[in-house]
C-alpha cells in the first residue's frame, strides 16, 4: 500500500432526465467495478444513503443505482458548505449475462457494494480436449 | 516576522472566507464551489443556538481509523480511507474509488465546551457535535412592562 494523500473532489451533478419531482440535486456517485469468475462487483460511493433508501434495477442491460439521503432532521444555520448534499444516481449498461435472481446489495458506511451473479452460461468454462 | 498582522492571520483569512461564502450565497442561493485545494475532507459547519456542527463525508472510512483532536479553536481530523484488496484475479473495469490518508485541520468559528465533544460515523457521514460554552449561548432578555 503506498502512502497516498487523498485529494477532495467536487462531486458531479447527475444529468437530468426529465423534471424530478423531488427537488434537491442529484449526483454521480463513484464508483469501482470488478469482474470475477462468477460475478460482477459493482462499489460505489454514497455517503449519508442508509440501506432502506437504495433502489436497485435491473432491466434488460440497463442497470440502475438510486439512493436517497434522508432529510435533515433539524434546520441548522450553515456557516460554511464546501460540500453539496443530495441523493446518487448512475446507470450503467452491462454487458455480461446476469443472473438477475441473485442480485445482492448491501450498504455499510456509505459504500454500497453490489453483487452481480453471472448467469450459468455466461461463466467460463473450461473445455476438456480428449486424446485419443 | 508578520507585523502586520495583529491577529491570527488564518482566523483573518478564515473570516474573509466565510463572508465571500454568505455573500455568494445571498446572490446566487446555492453554495459556492468549493476552491480551497488539496485538502480532504471537505467540511460543512452548521450551528443552532447550543452547538456547533462539523460534517464531512467520509464513506467507508471506520470509525477506528479516524482520529479527531481539539485544541482551542482549532480542530484537526486525520484518518486513513482504506480499501480492501481483491483477490487477484479479478478484473477491474472501473476505479474511481480512491484510498490513502488524510489530514484537515479547521478553525471553529466560535469557542466551544472542550469536554463537551461528540463524534458519530452514520452511513458515511461524520458529525461532530461541539457544544457552545455557556457564556456564548444566546439568551432570551425578557422585557419588563413598567
Amino acid at each position: 500500500m503506498t502512502e497516498q494523500e487523498l485529494k477532495p473532489k467536487v462531486k458531479e451533478e447527475a444529468p437530468a432526465k426529465g423534471e424530478r419531482v423531488r427537488p434537491g440535486r442529484v449526483f454521480i456517485p463513484a464508483v469501482d467495478i470488478f469482474e470475477t469468475a462468477q460475478a460482477l462487483v459493482l462499489v460505489a460511493d454514497m455517503p449519508g444513503v442508509s440501506s432502506d433508501r437504495v433502489t436497485i434495477d435491473l432491466k434488460e442491460n440497463l442497470l440502475t443505482i438510486l439512493g436517497q439521503i434522508s432529510p435533515p432532521a433539524e434546520k441548522h444555520v450553515i456557516l460554511a458548505q464546501e460540500y453539496a448534499i443530495g441523493d446518487y444516481y448512475r446507470e450503467f449498461q452491462v454487458g455480461e449475462l446476469v443472473d438477475k435472481d441473485k442480485i445482492e446489495a448491501s450498504v455499510k458506511n456509505g459504500v454500497l457494494t453490489l453483487t452481480l451473479p453471472k448467469a450459468e452460461k455466461a461463466k467460463p468454462r473450461r473445455i476438456e480436449v480428449k486424446s485419443d | 516576522m508578520p507585523i502586520f498582522f495583529e491577529r491570527d492571520p488564518y482566523q483573518e483569512l478564515d473570516r474573509i472566507q466565510r463572508q465571500m461564502d454568505a455573500l455568494f450565497q445571498n446572490v446566487s442561493g446555492r453554495e459556492r464551489p468549493y476552491r480551497r485545494e488539496g485538502v480532504y475532507p471537505l467540511v460543512n459547519i452548521s450551528e443552532d443556538a447550543d452547538h456547533i456542527y462539523v460534517q464531512a463525508e467520509l464513506p467507508g472510512v471506520k470509525p477506528e481509523d479516524l482520529e479527531i483532536t481539539l485544541k482551542e479553536q482549532n480542530l484537526v481530523l486525520r484518518g486513513e480511507r482504506k480499501i480492501p484488496a481483491e483477490e487477484k484475479d479479478v478484473n477491474y473495469h472501473r476505479r474511481e474509488r480512491e484510498s490513502g490518508f488524510f489530514r484537515r485541520a479547521l478553525r471553529l468559528p466560535a469557542q466551544v465546551d472542550p469536554n463537551k465533544v461528540e463524534a458519530s460515523c452514520q452511513d458515511g457521514v461524520l458529525t461532530i457535535t461541539l457544544a457552545k460554552p455557556e457564556e456564548v449561548k444566546p439568551r432570551q432578555i425578557s422585557v419588563k412592562g413598567a
